[in-house]
């Protein structure tokens, strides 16, 4: 362990060193904001309490099956929790809230479609998944499929909404760091990449679960003081927190019902369909159904992971609003110049942060800032785990070195998991001035249209056959990516084409893209008659048998 | 081994089983579906059916408390498809597994 603890010196020693830096840094940069030191060492805090758990679970993870499940031993109450913390991105809290405070309701039709996905994986997918797979969600979708060609598809998939999901939340950490901490873009880059490396690198599964609770808590924790904060200013009167809101926002009365986000009837439906069913192709999400005992445990992780997530999205709206009620009231200390119109000091998406300094002064501003980045280096941490258990599992492991061992695949794995981390700060830097809005939407889009109709048909129709699985998987795959190309949040606002000139007339390509990789699935598949496809569905009643008993199920690997 | 799987396989109260729990589960992601698209259309169709105000005088419009209300009825609607599933669905299905073991 005296790498590990080297390793940890240097970062810190790196840590501290940056800090010195900035504070002595040219301050005219764009939008970078006074050094907060407060923040700083609160996040410091988390860092090393995070890495010291590392160091213990290091000394845990020592197969491939630890690595990628934790040895299959989390409570499902645990996993609940560090499914929540996987999926509410700091996207979710600053992004809802801020588009709350700019304009009311219809950040409440958002954080709807963020959660309905969970009733789907908790009725359909969680047992199944967990009686049939054993550490990625190929395993099921492969179950009785030929192993190379479900395997290269799942692992493309994967790695595909990974980087996109990266790529986003990377950007998102280098504008945050320079509002939150003062500190360069380019230094949260590093810390991210080089910090996320150290927990899956050493930690894997184990250390990833924890530093996913930890956050989860902190998260919920945060998000509770600052709602109830509000709702006591209002004698915890909903109806008063509106009626100031109303009275105090320039759109006034708009805010109460729903306004321009959701433009046709097509795009909404198309936008929810990629919240409801992409939540059940995101690989770091399925992943974590590997990581308890049984399929009794599994369900109790969704149960516990809705109930937080619902929860958390409550509070974001009350948050949306407090901050309406609280910083309109007080241009001169968070907005630009002291000016409504020029907008919030940071951007429109730091109204919970400025909020958090409303109701709970310099120190929680502090906490609520390192609780931002810390939730983006959890998710990433989660993505990279994913990402490379897709390599050195579905890959190395499935298809180029059949029968290899699992020290071999661990060494791929963390191999894997060095590229990763390097590829994650490259396409940080690479993307800084890029607008990334649209991606961890194309995230949930291509998930929607590859993983979840390729999961779902080969779990629950007997007829379904490898062929039709790849074929429909990769056509899924393939019209999210050219369907959201040609959407105005690309074609014009990435790729500079003039104003409406977007072929794709949509918000979402979900409805189209996973329309046809079901269609495509189902019919590649009835033209199938090869005697592979013949032997595939004789195979399906002993699958049906696994998934719906746990009868042969991989029990708590490592145990 | 193969011999409890094949004797679950010829069991009839496992089909039965498997086939109660499926149409169970695919009517509670039919409801889920029905809540979620039912908001999402009146936010599509009837923007101001959501912004009618709860009361005379009052500022929250229906579309809040409704809005809401689908967040808890997904997470009530979950609990009530695990609690059944983690009892009486396991207790049937150990069961059929402990008779074909016999």
């Amino acid at each position: 362990m005296t790498k590990f603890t080297q390793i940890l010196a240097g970062l810190l020693a790196m840590a501290v060193a940056g800090g010195a830096i900035a504070a002595g840094a040219d301050m005219g940069a764009t939008q970078q904001q006074a050094t907060n030191w407060t923040a700083i060492v609160m996040f410091a805090i988390f860092v090393g309490g995070t890495l010291y758990i590392t160091k213990w679970a290091a000394s845990k993870t020592k197969s491939a099956a630890d690595f990628y499940t934790g040895g299959g031993g989390i409570t499902g109450f645990q996993n609940g929790l560090a499914i929540a913390g996987d999926y509410m991105s700091a996207a979710s809290f600053l992004g809802i809230s801020g588009l709350v405070f700019a304009n009311g309701f219809d950040g409440l039709i958002f954080s709807i479609g963020w959660l309905v996905g969970w009733p789907v994986i908790t009725f359909l997918m969680a047992e199944r998944l967990r009686n049939l797979g054993k550490f990625t969600f190929a395993d099921v979708a492969s179950y009785r499929f030929s192993q190379t060609p479900v395997r290269v598809f799942a692992a493309s998939a994967s790695l595909v909404i990974v980087a996109f999901y990266m790529i986003a939340q990377m950007v998102g950490a280098g504008q945050l760091i320079k509002v939150l901490f003062g500190l360069e873009y380019m230094y949260a880059e590093i810390l991210v990449g080089s910090v996320m490396m150290m927990y899956v690198l050493f930690g894997g599964m184990t250390a990833t679960t924890w530093v996913q609770i930890i956050k989860a808590c902190m998260l919920l924790g945060g998000a509770t003081f600052m709602a109830v904060s509000v709702l006591l200013q209002f004698g915890f009167s909903p109806e008063a927190l509106f009626t100031k809101a109303v009275e105090v926002h320039s759109k006034k009365d708009a805010i109460m019902g729903p306004g321009a986000l959701i433009k046709d009837p097509i795009s909404a439906i198309s936008v929810g369909m990629a919240l409801m069913f992409g939540t059940a192709g995101l690989p770091h999400i399925l992943m974590r159904f590997f990581t308890v005992p049984n399929a009794k445990e599994a369900r109790k992780s969704v149960a516990w992971a809705t109930t937080w997530i619902g929860y958390f999205y409550i509070l974001t709206f009350i948050i949306g609003f407090g901050a309406i009620t609280n910083l309109v009231t007080n241009p001169s200390e968070f907005y630009v110049g002291g000016e409504i119109a020029k907008g919030l000091k940071g951007g429109g998406n730091m109204a919970a942060v400025h909020l958090s300094k409303a109701v709970g002064g310099d120190l929680f501003l502090g906490f609520i800032s390192a609780v931002a980045f810390a939730t983006i280096l959890a998710v990433v941490a989660g993505l990279t785990l994913s990402g490379a258990s897709a390599v050195s599992h579905d890959l190395y492991a499935s298809v180029f070195n059949k029968g290899c061992t699992s020290e071999q695949e661990l060494r791929v794995s963390k191999i894997t998991t060095v590229l990763l981390g390097v590829l994650a700060v490259v396409l940080g830097i690479a993307f800084e001035k890029e607008n990334v809005a649209y991606m961890v939407m194309l995230a949930f889009v291509i998930a929607c249209s590859s993983n979840f109709p390729v999961l779902f048909m080969s779990v629950l129709w007997k007829n379904c056959t490898t062929r039709g699985a790849v074929v429909g998987g990769f056509v899924g795959l393939a019209s999210a990516v050219i369907l959201t190309i040609g959407s105005a949040s690309v074609w014009e606002a990435v790729m500079h084409n003039p104003k409406g000139s977007a072929w794709f007339p949509y918000n979402s390509a979900a409805i189209f893209s996973m329309t046809a990789a079901f269609v495509t699935i189902w019919l590649v598949s009835i033209l199938d008659n090869s005697a592979q496809a013949k032997k595939e569905r004789a195979l399906y009643p002993s699958q049906q048998l696994r998934s719906e008993t746990g009868l042969g199920a991989s029990g708590a690997s490592g145990h | 081994m193969q011999d409890t799987l094949d004797r679950v396989t010829a069991n009839p109260k496992f089909h039965e089983f498997i086939a109660m729990r499926s149409r169970y589960s695919i009517i509670m992601a039919i409801i889920s579906a029905a809540a979620y698209y039912g908001f999402i259309l009146l936010v599509a169709y009837n923007k101001e059916f959501l912004a009618t105000k709860l009361g005379a005088g009052m500022t929250t419009s229906v579309g809040v408390p409704l809005g809401v209300a689908v967040i808890v009825f997904t997470i009530i609607l979950t609990w009530i498809y695990v609690r059944r599933a983690n009892t009486e669905f396991d207790a049937t299905n150990e069961a059929i597994i402990k008779e074909a073991q016999k």
